[in-house]
């Protein structure tokens, strides 16, 4: 049910709750997600991964694999076809880990070796598991800390380092001092939808129905892997059950287009849950020290953060913890600088806010810390911290109303009545306490094409390679080109996720529906104009194009970005050790709301990340073996329905002045300062301060024993 | 080419009513049954192994994961997935209380939902309690069904978008619709 059809032309459907158009399919089991499209012939791949964090592989034992029922081929180092990993791509040099079977190294546990291909998917994955691989093993070092000798300063999306003023002598002039070092654990994006992708060749064309956050991107990967012509690759994704970063170029790709094209039949490979932790990415550990030094009234003379993340041997990729007070606080000296060590462990990647997500979390309890030092509320201390300008650029914010959501945020959440003193409340067995924190994301727009056609019947249709993955990105620009033409929505169908259509930015960045909603009114723009001169629309309609490529480039040089201010009340048996979150609510300065209804639900989720990572995710490896312990839903919790409670999130009027929609984007401010507000509550609640997530019963129970902060 | 015979069968599987006759390797899930060979490609696969619920059906109207169950061992039971659950065109009030207060995202848990919402919707009215039910004797009928009552039987299922807030609302709106309409038979009868 829709709740803003109308029979009339109207404007003003941005801003108005919207149902997904998608919605009936989704609830009806009608949407085909990539492992879901039938074809004739299909024939099933599996994926065997290495079973040693190190070495290389002596021998692929095939021979007996062959002559089991139904299988059609196995491929691995000795007999794939080359392809080509030496290129840079729209996001850079790509993972060789997706460059599947080109060597006999194994630089990580989970590293895949072979790909057996069989009739049914039964036969290919009793053959995978039958398929022995003998390994020269070499030692492996897969330990993560602080003081680890390889680290080094690395650039990445952004500056390792930026400094400003003299750091020790304004921490020496400071009333009062911050010191302290915070961890964050391996994560892991674990959408619902496991990886899968079906490769065909269709009439020379080679043909990619998988699940991805951008088929244009994925497309062009593919064919520079492939040296194919991008012309002739196609690559489709309709509907994707979530990504959060993890569905770019994988390997589950490209051995699928090695397998059909070797046997000229569509192959699908689908990763298990389990491969998923080896090979779909996951957000690097973290160790954070943040040193604050203050005047006594709170205000910064001095900022210094440093991170370290981790990074597999055959790819560099920094998780930029330090660059979130480069944007949200000023210091007289303010340093931050990123660091990575190489490790024997697979290659991390962009999870839902990459650096701001564990960057906040230390930056945003080491400001609580600093208020419960200075005795000022932690409100107050941001309020007496808020910058005029960029801290590192110096550039004017676009638009910064960080405080207008502590204000409503406090208002709200009934900040004004609470105690500081820790420890105090108490309801039966449980401690309460209550806990804010400050949230940030750049906002952006990457540059994209679009088709609009005004149709004969008096619709129209929008061809954009957008991807919904579960961003309500499909109804949100079904809401803009309403606007745009002047027509109400059910007059509007929009098609997405295929390459086909043409380059636009991927779902990632929290840039895509800004991004596409650009370039569908540019196209509406001109359409409108070509209608106007009333020739009359021939039966195949009126097609214009769109290409945004020179107004995002003409952009003036801003600080852009959300802001957000988050609220948590928990309560903290003290005897089990249990943190139970009662109430969230999250306050956002993140542009236009192109469909409440689904903007809501994002930012939810976004928070209910926050709880996630707060209280329950950490990937633990294994010092022996090189792999986790637990890789499956069961040993890595995420939050399920009984861990959460009434998470609410609202907004604050912040349209951006410089997007032709105001839009700014939605999809990982939610999740940024989300922990830091749980974990701030956990000190309000018990006095004792969690700098080591997740926040878990036996860490509680031993800093309870201990009586101070938890180790 | 087809499996030997010593390791598939021909059975036939009720599903949503309707008879299917089809060779099945013996290894071969009720889940990927459904997906790889009888085309029902609305019950999904998050893990396949038990532990995310997105495979969630009824099996002889309980709720059950379709990938921990053979199908050689469903021939006989009445299987009910989520292609069954709408009455044509008309959706099932779960159904429609999802799509209309957004219970989900990206969509990939959602069949598993709404067959577990169902599922919890009978479990409750027939009395049976949950871990976080106060009074778990039988004389004292079924609980309210309040929203931390739906959260923890609703707890199998994963939705890693976070849509919880409002799968926990469409529950409880379909729920309470459920049973308003069945006083009012009651008092009509």
């Amino acid at each position: 049910m829709t709740t803003t059809t109308q029979a009339t032309a109207v404007t003003g459907a941005v801003g108005t709750a919207h149902t997904r158009v998608e919605g009936r399919d989704k609830v009806t089991g009608a949407a085909r997600y990539a492992g879901e499209i039938p074809f004739d012939e299909l024939a099933h791949g599996w994926m065997v991964l290495s079973t040693v964090a190190r070495g290389r592989i002596r021998s692929v034992e095939t021979s007996a694999v062959l002559r089991m029922p139904g299988v059609l081929t196995v491929l691995h180092h000795g007999n794939a076809p080359r392809v080509d990993s030496d290129y840079v791509g729209m996001l850079g040099t790509p993972d060789p880990t997706a460059a599947v079977f080109q060597h006999e190294r194994v630089p990580h546990m989970g590293w895949p070796v072979a790909l057996v291909v069989a009739e049914t998917s039964e036969q290919a994955r009793e053959a995978a598991e039958a398929l022995v691989v003998h390994y020269e093993e070499e030692p492996h070092d897969v330990t993560f800390s602080a003081g680890h000798p390889d680290a080094y300063q690395v650039d990445g999306f952004m500056p390792a380092v930026t400094e400003k003023g003299d750091l020790e002598a304004e921490l020496a002039a400071s009333a009062l001092v911050v010191d302290a070092e915070y961890t964050t654990p391996e994560e892991h994006h674990n959408p619902m939808e496991p990886h899968a992708a079906t490769a065909l060749w269709d009439g020379g064309r080679l043909e990619v129905v998988d699940s991805n956050q951008g088929t244009a991107w994925v497309a062009s990967e593919i064919a520079n892997m492939f040296s194919l012509d991008p012309a002739s690759v196609r690559v489709r994704s309709e509907h994707v059950g979530g990504g959060f970063g993890s569905k770019g170029l994988r390997a589950h790709q490209v051995a699928a287009v090695m397998a059909a094209t070797g046997l000229r039949r569509p192959v699908r490979v689908v990763m298990t849950r389990r491969q998923m932790f080896s090979l779909a990415g996951y957000r690097s550990p973290t160790t954070q020290r943040i040193r604050l030094g203050a005047r006594a009234d709170g205000r910064l003379r001095a900022l210094d953060h440093s991170s370290l993340s981790l990074t597999s041997t055959v790819h560099e990729f920094v998780e930029p913890s330090a660059g979130v007070a480069r944007v949200m606080y000023d210091a007289d000296a303010h340093h931050t600088a990123n660091r990575v060590v190489r490790l024997d462990v697979p290659t991390p990647t962009w999870m839902r806010a990459p650096g701001e997500a564990p960057g906040s979390f230390a930056v945003e309890a080491a400001l609580d810390e600093l208020a419960e030092k200075c005795g000022i509320d932690p409100i107050e201390l941001r309020v007496r911290n808020e910058p005029e300008t960029g801290p590192v650029s110096g550039l004017p914010f676009s638009s910064r109303n960080l405080l207008a959501c502590f204000r409503e945020g406090a208002r709200r959440f009934g900040w004004a009545d609470r105690d500081p003193r820790p420890g105090l409340r108490r309801d039966g067995r449980w401690l309460l306490g209550t806990g804010t924190a400050a949230a940030s994301f750049g906002a952006g727009a990457g540059p994209s094409t679009a088709a609009m056609t005004a149709e004969a019947d008096g619709t129209f249709t929008v061809r954009i390679n957008a991807a919904d993955i579960g961003t309500g990105a499909r109804t949100a620009l079904t809401l803009v080109a309403a606007d745009a033409l002047e027509v109400a929505p059910d007059r509007v169908q929009v098609r997405i996720g295929d390459s086909d259509f043409g380059p636009a930015w991927i779902a990632g960045g929290s840039m895509g529906t800004r991004s596409w909603a650009w370039a569908v009114t540019a196209a509406a723009g001109e359409l409108r104009e070509r209608l106007a001169l009333n020739t009359g629309i021939p039966p195949e309609g009126i097609t214009v194009r769109s290409d945004t490529t020179a107004a995002i480039g003409a952009l003036a040089q801003k600080e852009r970005h959300s802001f957000g201010a988050q609220f948590a009340e928990v309560a903290v048996d003290p005897a089990t050790g249990e943190v139970r979150v009662r109430r969230m609510l999250g306050i956002f300065a993140a542009g236009r709301i192109v469909n409440p209804l689904t903007a809501r639900g994002q930012l939810v989720g976004g928070m209910i990340w926050g709880i996630s990572m707060a209280l329950h995710e950490e990937a633990v490896r294994d010092r022996a073996s090189g792999g986790h312990y637990g890789a499956d839903l069961a040993g890595y919790h995420v939050a399920a329905h009984a861990d959460v409670p009434l998470v609410e999130a609202d907004w604050v009027d912040d349209p951006d002045p410089d997007d032709p929609v105001g839009i700014k984007g939605i999809g990982e401010i939610g999740i940024v300062g989300a922990a830091a507000a749980i974990a701030n509550a956990v000190w309000h609640a018990t006095g004792v301060r969690h700098r080591h997530l997740p926040i878990r019963p036996d860490r509680v129970l031993s800093a309870n024993s201990a009586g101070g902060s938890s180790a | 080419m087809a499996p030997a015979p010593s390791t598939y069968s021909v059975i036939t599987l009720n599903i949503n009513g309707e008879k299917y006759s089809l060779p099945v390797d013996h290894r071969t899930t009720l889940l990927d049954a459904l997906r790889e060979h009888l085309d029902l490609t609305g019950t999904k696969k998050g893990c396949d192994q038990g532990q995310c619920g997105a495979c969630t059906l009824l099996i002889d109207g309980r709720r059950a994961v379709s990938c921990l169950q053979l199908a050689v061992a469903a021939e006989g039971r009445e299987i009910t997935t989520i292609e069954g659950v709408a009455e044509g065109e008309q959706l099932h009030p779960v159904q429609q209380a999802f799509l209309d207060l957004d219970g989900y995202q990206c969509g990939y848990c959602t069949p598993g939902q709404i067959c577990s919402a169902l599922g919890v919707i009978e479990e409750h009215a027939a009395g049976w309690p949950s871990a976080v039910t106060d009074d778990v004797r039988p004389e004292a009928g079924p609980p309210p069904l309040s929203a931390d009552e739906i959260r923890e039987r609703m707890s199998g299922n994963l939705c890693r978008c976070g849509a919880y807030v409002s799968i926990v609302q469409a529950v409880a709106q379909a729920a309470e619709a459920q049973t308003t309409e069945a006083e009012a038979e009651e008092a009509a009868a």
